[in-house]
C-alpha cells in the first residue's frame, strides 16, 4: 500500500520517544496511529506485534543485567499469556470472517483506554493532592494485610517479588493480557504494570522487567500466529517501525529520567483518554461512504 | 476420415456464416510491474476483414473491448446507524467478481444495440455489474450493493467505461488503450473484443495478457503466503535481533 516511508519512520520515532518516556511498549499508541493513516486494522495490529517484540527485547536484556526480573512470576504470566494469545488470535480471525473485526478493535480500544485512562487520572490526581497536604503517597503494606483473592488456593511463593499468593488471579491477569494483546496489537504493559504494582504489590524495581519479559514471550507467539492464521504481517512496515522506535525510545528514556512521577502518570492518563476518545469519535461519526468492499479470496 | 470430413464441414459453415472477421492483437502479452510501478496501459489493435461477397455496411462498425482481471470473492458491506454507533449491518457476496473491469467502446453502448441484447451478451459495464450471475438477486435489495461495488472500484480506477475508448484509424482498423492503474492486481486478464453493426453481433474474439509482479516486495509477499510459519518466525527473529542491537548500542552502564 502506498504509505510514505518517512512518515512511518517518524511515527515510529515519535511513539518510541513516548514509550521510552513512560517506560511502556507504545503499541497502544502505534496501532491506532497506523489505523488512522489508513493501514487496514488487521495489518496494523499484526505488524505492530513485531515492533513490540523488538522494543521489549531491549528492555528485557537491560533488566536481566540489572537482575530486575522475577523469572518465576514471569513464567506463570507467560504460560497464561500464551493461552490468552491463542484465544485472541483465533477470535481475531473469527471476527474478521464475520466482518466485525474493525468494530471489535475500535470498541475494545475505547473501553480499555477510557477505563485505564480514567483510573490512572484518578490515581494521579489523588496522589498529587495527598502529596500537597504532606501525606504519604501510598499507604505502606502492613504484615498480614492482603485482599482476599490473593489468599485463594494454589498459593505459591515468589522470592524475588516477596510474594506468597494464589496463582489463580495471576493466571487470570495473564490470560486477559494475552487475549487483549493479540486482539489489539498491544503488549499490555500498561495493564500488567499497574496490576502488579497495585493489586499484587510487587516491588517497583521488579515490575517493569517482569512485565517486559512476559510481553516478549507472548508477542512472539502472537506474531507467528498472526503470520500463519491471518497473513497480515508486513515485514517492510515492521522494520520501519522498529528502526524508528528504537531511536525514539532512547531519547524518550533520557528525558523521562528528569520528569516527576505523578506529573508523568497524569500525562500518560491524558494520553490514554485522548486516544480512546479519538477512537470513539471514529465510531459515532457518519462514515463518508457507508459501503466497503473486502476481498475474501482470489481465484487462481 | 469421417471426422476430418466433419471438421472440414464445420470450418466451412463457420466461415460461410460470418461474413466479417475480427483479427486482434495486443501491444504486450506480459506486463512486469516492480515496486515503483505507477500504472501503465496496453494497446489493442484490430482489423475487420470482410470476405469478397459482403458489401460494405453504410452504418459502419461498432467495437466493444471488455477487459476482465482475475476473479475474486468479494463481500460488500453496508454500515448502518445502530444506536449511537455506525456498524456493518447488511452485506452482499460477489463470489466471482473481476478485480479489474474496463469497457472501452467506439460510441456509447446504448446507441449500439438494444438493452435486451446488451444484457444477454454482457455488453457494457452496467450489463456486467447488473448481471444475475455476479451476485444473488434479492428482489432489488442487491442493487445498492452493486452500485457501491462500482462506485468504490471506479474511485480506485479499477472499474471504468469509456464510450470513446476505441478509435477507428480507417473504417476497418481500430485501436484502444487499456489503462492499468497501480492498484490492478497481478494475474491473467481476459480481453474480449466484440464487433457489432446494425445492432447485431458479427464476431467476437478473446485474447489474454498477464500482469506479473516482480521485485523484493512481491517475493516477500509470496513467502508470507506460502511459508507463513517460517515468515512469522523470521519476522520475530529480525525483531529480536533489532532489539538486541539497540540494547548493545545504547548500553548505559
Amino acid at each position: 500500500m502506498p504509505v510514505s516511508v518517512l512518515l512511518i519512520l517518524g511515527m515510529g520515532a515519535a511513539v518510541g520517544f513516548i514509550s521510552g518516556l513512560f517506560g511502556i511498549g507504545g503499541g497502544f499508541l502505534m496501532t491506532p496511529l497506523l489505523i488512522f493513516i489508513g493501514i487496514p486494522p488487521a495489518v496494523a495490529v499484526a505488524t505492530q506485534t513485531a515492533q513490540i517484540v523488538a522494543s521489549s527485547t531491549t528492555s528485557v536484556l537491560g533488566a536481566l543485567r540489572r537482575r530486575a526480573l522475577d523469572m518465576k512470576l514471569g513464567g506463570i504470566l507467560v504460560a497464561g499469556g500464551f493461552v490468552g494469545s491463542v484465544l485472541g488470535v483465533w477470535f481475531f480471525a473469527a471476527a474478521r470472517r464475520a466482518g466485525l473485526l474493525d468494530l471489535v478493535i475500535v470498541v475494545s480500544y475505547v473501553t480499555l483506554f477510557t477505563v485505564v485512562g480514567s483510573l490512572m487520572l484518578k490515581e494521579s490526581i489523588r496522589e498529587f493532592w495527598t502529596k500537597r497536604k504532606g501525606g504519604s503517597v501510598r499507604p505502606r503494606r502492613r504484615a498480614g494485610e492482603h485482599p482476599p483473592y490473593l489468599g485463594w488456593p494454589l498459593r505459591m511463593r515468589f522470592y524475588r517479588s516477596k510474594l506468597y499468593v494464589s496463582v489463580i488471579p495471576i493466571t487470570g491477569l495473564a490470560l486477559f493480557v494475552g487475549f487483549a494483546g493479540a486482539l489489539l496489537g498491544i503488549g499490555g504493559g500498561f495493564i500488567v504494570v499497574p496490576a502488579l504494582l497495585y493489586i499484587f504489590r510487587v516491588p517497583t524495581t521488579i515490575v517493569v522487567g517482569t512485565s517486559q519479559f512476559q510481553i516478549v514471550c507472548t508477542t512472539i507467539v502472537a506474531l507467528v500466529l498472526h503470520a500463519v492464521q491471518n497473513q497480515a504481517v508486513d515485514l517492510v512496515l515492521a522494520i520501519l517501525l522498529i528502526v524508528g522506535g528504537v531511536f525514539g525510545a532512547q531519547f524518550g528514556a533520557r528525558v523521562g529520567r528528569n520528569l516527576r512521577a505523578e506529573l508523568f502518570r497524569f500525562l500518560l492518563a491524558i494520553l490514554l483518554l485522548a486516544v480512546g476518545l479519538r477512537f470513539a469519535l471514529e465510531l459515532v461519526v457518519r462514515p463518508e461512504d457507508p459501503f466497503t468492499v473486502t476481498t475474501q479470496e482470489v481465484h487462481q | 476420415m469421417r471426422a476430418l470430413g466433419l471438421l472440414l464441414f464445420f470450418l466451412c459453415s463457420i466461415t460461410a456464416a460470418s461474413a466479417e472477421n475480427l483479427i486482434i492483437t495486443l501491444s504486450n502479452h506480459r506486463v512486469l510491474i516492480s515496486s515503483n510501478y505507477t500504472g501503465t496501459s496496453i494497446a489493442v489493435f484490430g482489423t475487420i476483414e470482410r470476405d469478397a461477397q459482403t458489401v460494405a455496411r453504410s452504418a459502419g462498425y461498432d467495437i466493444v473491448v471488455t477487459v476482465r482481471g482475475p476473479l475474486q470473492f468479494l463481500v460488500v458491506r453496508e454500515k448502518e446507524q445502530f444506536g449511537p454507533v455506525w456498524i456493518n449491518q447488511g452485506q452482499q457476496k460477489f463470489p466471482m467478481a473481476p478485480a479489474y473491469l474496463s469497457v472501452l467502446t467506439s460510441r456509447p453502448v446504448a446507441e449500439m444495440t438494444s438493452i435486451q441484447l446488451r444484457q444477454r451478451q454482457k455488453i457494457g459495464l452496467w450489463a456486467i455489474i447488473n448481471s444475475p450471475d455476479l451476485t444473488n438477486e434479492r428482489s432489488g435489495a442487491d442493487q445498492p450493493f452493486r452500485e457501491a461495488l462500482y462506485r468504490i472500484r471506479s474511485q480506485e480506477g479499477l472499474y471504468l467505461e469509456d464510450p470513446r475508448g476505441v478509435s477507428f484509424l480507417t473504417p476497418t482498423i481500430f485501436r484502444a488503450n487499456i489503462p492499468l492503474p497501480a492498484t490492478a492486481p497481478p494475474g491473467t486478464y481476459d480481453v474480449e473484443v466484440t464487433l457489432l453493426a446494425d445492432t447485431v453481433i458479427l464476431d467476437r474474439e478473446v485474447t489474454h495478457f498477464e500482469l506479473v509482479k516482480t521485485g523484493f516486495e512481491q517475493q516477500v509477499g509470496e513467502v508470507a503466503r506460502d511459508w507463513s510459519a517460517l515468515y512469522g518466525l523470521a519476522t520475530a527473529l529480525i525483531a529480536i535481533l533489532f532489539g538486541w542491537v539497540a540494547n548493545v548500542i545504547f548500553r548505559r552502564d
